[in-house]
């Protein structure tokens, strides 16, 4: 089982994206879960959302407490307290932030992960250069996808369009694209892809 | 042997007119092919006006509708004197449910019939002032607030009557009821802002908003006649003197109907959509007395002394309807 | 096929399939895209001849269901915690009426302290209301339940509450099969209600019974009840039949026949049963014996899948103060006469998450009878040093 938690803030899509990644694994013909951090909040309140992803049928329903990904929609929640908790020692990490990762107020073992680890990127400009609304949501899911392999990019994009409507869609899926070749492009050769041909 | 002329004079109830008049003319009471909605038999008091305003109203809803008609019944004397198992005097399809509830039950029977295609059936709920005015308000608002097609019929008799004559928010100032005792240095109920259904219901703006008594039992069908030519939600109030209540005779049941009106207390009127388009006038005015002085609800304003600054009170609010509907000007019908 | 959905929205496609005429709404939390899902469906058609009501309260609601119900309409509403006490009268006259409307419940959590996350406390504060409760452990399980709701109910001419948690089921994106309108059509007839208000055979309905035949109308209910002891496994087949998938059933036992048996409802199945195989492979005895059907209680049957238990583990998501657990007390009775020893265990109020590392130490314990009689999950011992403190 494959287990992601996104950390956000209300109003920036954190439990839509949690919904498409696991429409995205359903999609490659994997078992999928995907819930949110249940509360009342409202626009702005830090929000959690989780993914599960497992080749056999997901019974578990506690939250994600020990995430294989984690997604930081926020660099404002870097220093929230539980951001991290949990997160495995081999885990990933995606950072929305317009600053280098060495600018970031990263807990030690976090700053310490290598570059097919964690990725910190400016997922807020790619949203409004493609989207025009600065929903970081949707490129960050481009970054995880292509970080992890933990679903194919064209899974994400078929997710996308079947969630939204026509140019919304289209502005989403440009916007992941982008970040998932931003990420590709980064990594080592033949890093991230491969996971995904598991 | 000398002829006795009889001068047929009508007034009132009309009761005396209606065989002289043309059967379509006729009062629904007075036909003997009428539904007779409550049938004999129930176990109302003597003297119920509930029961006679039920009947009145029911009947000439049956007839508007070519017997088309579903009743909802909130939880009250009529509903308890009506139905003791096994028995029941309805002779009509009748659903009681809750005490609060009958406008939104009234609501889903309508929304079944429109979802089967059955419009032609119409729906009517009907409760008392408790029932209406107080614990079932909120449905009859959000009732009233969607234009569902109900006519929803208060029979007011000014208190909780089916539990023994307790206060409600349709008690009228000064009157004694088993919570609002005529002792203490201000008997009976207190002077509030009290709460005016019908005017509520108008400010709603829904199709009709009438009032009527079992004084007028002809006035009474032709308004159940009229809101039944209406689609949407309408309101009819209707006053029902209780003699068990009001500590009156039996037989002044239609007579303090009357006096009610006549003294300006209780204003008959109609309305559509949120106007006033029709009050009926008052002949000659009475004093407010002439309308309490028989009721011992109120018998504290009169022994052991004349409370008359009370009856001021009371005077005033006569008055005030008095002018706020026009009921003494000429020209209204 | 499989859609990967979310709770609320495969059990509105549901209940569409399932062709209700009048559909009521008063929002409250989980509960709420469960009915936005299904005014949708009304709007664009795809829930055709169906009068979508939205009304001013769940007192309200249940009324709208009511006439409805009575009027010959295939009734549904959705409700959740203080919604659901605040129908608590029409509930009551819905069941004694015989009236098959269909409710969901997202539980949650009853105030105060308000809280808007999920427990039990909702649906079992109703226990005694006279609806037939069934509790949803997937939101497969939730979706099809529905459907069997609708037949259940129309067949023994009582409602039914499809229990599923608030915000864990209903709001959790999971593969679901959602039943077509063709296959619910080939399972569920047109409802055909016992009697109805109808103008033309006027009949008086809801009219006051009094201390001479009270006792046997409620001899009713309860036989109402006992029969559909035996109609939800076999509409349950049938279902599995129809639908190719299994059904619903009084009891969904995993492992049961181990030497300590939890006994739980809903949600927290699933994460028992991940639990319970970690505990096999570390040789613990531990089985799970799911209830579907709440009320009427299956007793019998629940006494029988225990038999061979050395104890029993009731979880229970809820609390009756001054008792403990409030399914533990109904395992009590259906285990009268027998000795396994039984211990009740509060888990998971108010949305606590109950998870695998609590309920494996929880079961170890229980495995070595070194549970307290009556056990709060989780229990916070620094928080309440603090109330104590401020005491």
């Amino acid at each position: 089982m494959y287990s992601v938690r996104i950390h956000g803030r209300g109003g920036q899509g954190v439990v839509t994206a949690a919904e498409l990644l696991s429409v995205a694994a359903h999609a490659g013909g994997r078992y999928a879960q995907a819930f949110p951090s249940f509360g009342s909040e409202r626009t702005g309140a830090p929000v959690m959302a989780f993914c599960r992803v497992d080749d056999r049928p997901i019974r578990l329903r506690e939250p994600v407490l020990t995430p294989d990904a984690l997604v930081v929609q926020d660099p404002t929640l870097l220093r929230a307290p539980g951001v991290f908790t949990g997160l495995a020692p081999d885990g990933s990490v995606v950072v929305n932030a317009a600053v280098a990762r060495e600018r970031l107020p990263l807990p030690p073992a976090v700053a310490a992960l290598d570059r097919e680890h964690l990725v910190v990127l400016p997922a807020t400009a790619l949203a409004l250069s493609h989207i025009g609304r600065p929903v970081p949501n949707v490129a960050l899911l481009g970054a995880l996808a292509a970080l992890t392999g933990l679903v194919p990019f064209e899974a994400m994009a078929a997710a996308i369009r079947e969630r939204f409507p026509g140019k919304v869609a289209e502005g989403n899926v440009a916007a992941a694209h982008a970040a998932f070749d931003l990420v590709r492009q980064a990594l080592p050769a033949g890093a991230g892809r491969e996971r995904s041909d598991d | 042997m000398p002829v006795n002329r009889v001068k047929f004079y009508q007034t009132g109830s009309y009761a005396v007119g209606n065989r002289l008049l043309d059967p379509r003319s006729r009062a629904v009471q007075s036909d003997p092919a009428r539904t007779n909605a409550i049938t004999t038999g129930h176990r109302a008091c003597q003297g119920c006006g509930e029961a006679l305003g039920a009947r009145y109203v029911l009947d000439a809803a049956m007839r508007a509708t070519g017997g088309k008609l579903v009743t909802v019944n909130a939880t009250g004397c009529l509903e308890v004197f009506s139905t003791p198992f096994p028995e029941s005097s309805w002779r009509v399809a009748w659903l009681h449910s809750l005490f609060g509830n009958a406008p939104a039950v009234a609501t889903g029977v309508a929304a079944a019939l429109r979802a089967q295609g059955r419009e032609d059936i119409r729906v009517i709920g009907q409760g008392g002032d408790g029932g209406t005015v107080d614990i079932g308000f909120g449905c009859l608002s959000g009732m009233f607030e969607r234009d569902d097609d109900v006519l929803f019929v208060c029979y007011d008799n000014q208190a909780y009557m089916n539990t023994g004559v307790q206060r409600s928010g349709a008690t009228p100032p000064a009157a004694r009821t088993a919570t609002t005792d005529a002792v203490g240095p201000a008997p009976g109920n207190a002077f509030g802002q009290g709460k005016d259904a019908p005017r509520i219901a108008m400010a709603h703006g829904i199709p009709y908003v009438a009032t009527a008594t079992v004084a007028d039992p002809r006035d009474l069908e032709y308004k159940v006649e009229r809101a039944m030519s209406f689609r949407g939600a309408r309101y009819l109030h209707v006053l029902v003197p209780c003699p068990l209540g009001w500590g009156s005779a039996a037989r002044d049941t239609v007579r303090l109907a009357r006096l009610a009106t006549q003294c300006g207390l209780f204003p008959v009127y109609e309305a559509e959509r949120g106007d006033v388009v029709a009050a009926t006038p008052i002949r000659a005015a009475v004093p407010v007395t002439e309308y309490l002085r028989p009721q011992r609800r109120f018998a504290h304003l009169f022994r052991p002394e004349l409370r008359t600054d009370v009856i001021g009170r009371i005077q005033a609010i006569a008055d005030a309807n008095i002018a706020r509907y026009g009921l003494l000007e000429a020209g209204h019908d | 096929m499989t859609e990967q959905i979310e709770g609320s929205k495969a059990v509105a496609r549901a209940v569409a399939a399932c062709r209700p005429r009048v559909v009521c709404a008063y929002p409250i939390s989980p509960q709420t895209h469960i009915v936005e899902s299904l005014s949708t469906l009304v709007r664009t058609g795809v829930l055709p001849g169906c009068e979508f009501v939205n009304v001013e309260s769940e007192f309200a609601a249940m009324s709208v269901a009511i006439g409805a119900s009575a009027t010959g309409a295939r009734a549904y509403t959705a409700t959740a915690s203080q919604g659901l006490l605040f129908m608590a009268e029409a509930l009551f006259n819905a069941a004694g009426l015989g009236l098959p409307i269909v409710m969901t419940v997202a539980n949650r959590a009853l105030g105060a302290p308000i809280n808007i996350w999920n427990d039990h406390s909702d649906a079992m504060s109703q226990r005694d209301s006279g609806w037939i409760q069934l509790y949803a452990e997937s939101n497969q399980a939730a979706t099809d339940l529905h459907v069997q709701a609708f037949r259940l109910a129309e067949e023994m001419s009582l409602p039914v509450m499809v229990c599923m948690d608030g915000f864990v089921l209903t709001h959790a994106c999971e593969p679901v099969e959602v039943p077509t309108v063709e296959q619910v059509g080939g399972y569920l007839p047109a409802f055909v209600p016992r009697q109805r208000l109808d103008p033309d055979a006027p009949v008086t309905i809801g009219a006051m019974v009094g201390p001479e035949a009270f006792t046997e109308v409620r001899y009713l209910a309860h036989r109402t009840h006992l029969d559909a002891l035996s109609r939800i496994p076999a509409l349950g087949e049938e279902f599995a039949r129809g639908f190719g998938r299994p059904g619903m059933s009084l009891l969904a036992p995993y492992q049961a026949d181990a030497e300590t048996v939890v006994v739980a409802l809903g949600s927290i199945l699933g994460t028992l049963k991940d639990t319970v195989d970690g505990l096999c492979a570390d040789g613990v005895s531990v089985g799970v014996l799911g209830l579907t059907a709440y009320r009427p209680f299956p007793g019998a049957a629940l006494c029988a899948a225990l038999r061979g238990a050395r104890r029993v583990v009731v979880l229970d998501r809820a609390l009756a103060p001054g008792v403990g657990g409030v399914v533990a007390a109904d395992v009590d009775t259906a285990l009268r006469g027998t000795r396994t020893p039984r211990y009740d265990v509060v888990a998971g109020l108010g949305g606590r998450p109950v998870t695998r590392a609590s309920l494996d130490a929880m079961l170890r314990a229980a495995a070595r009878d070194a549970l307290d009689p009556v056990t709060f999950l989780d229990l916070d011992t620094d928080l309440l040093a603090g109330a104590a403190g401020h005491g």
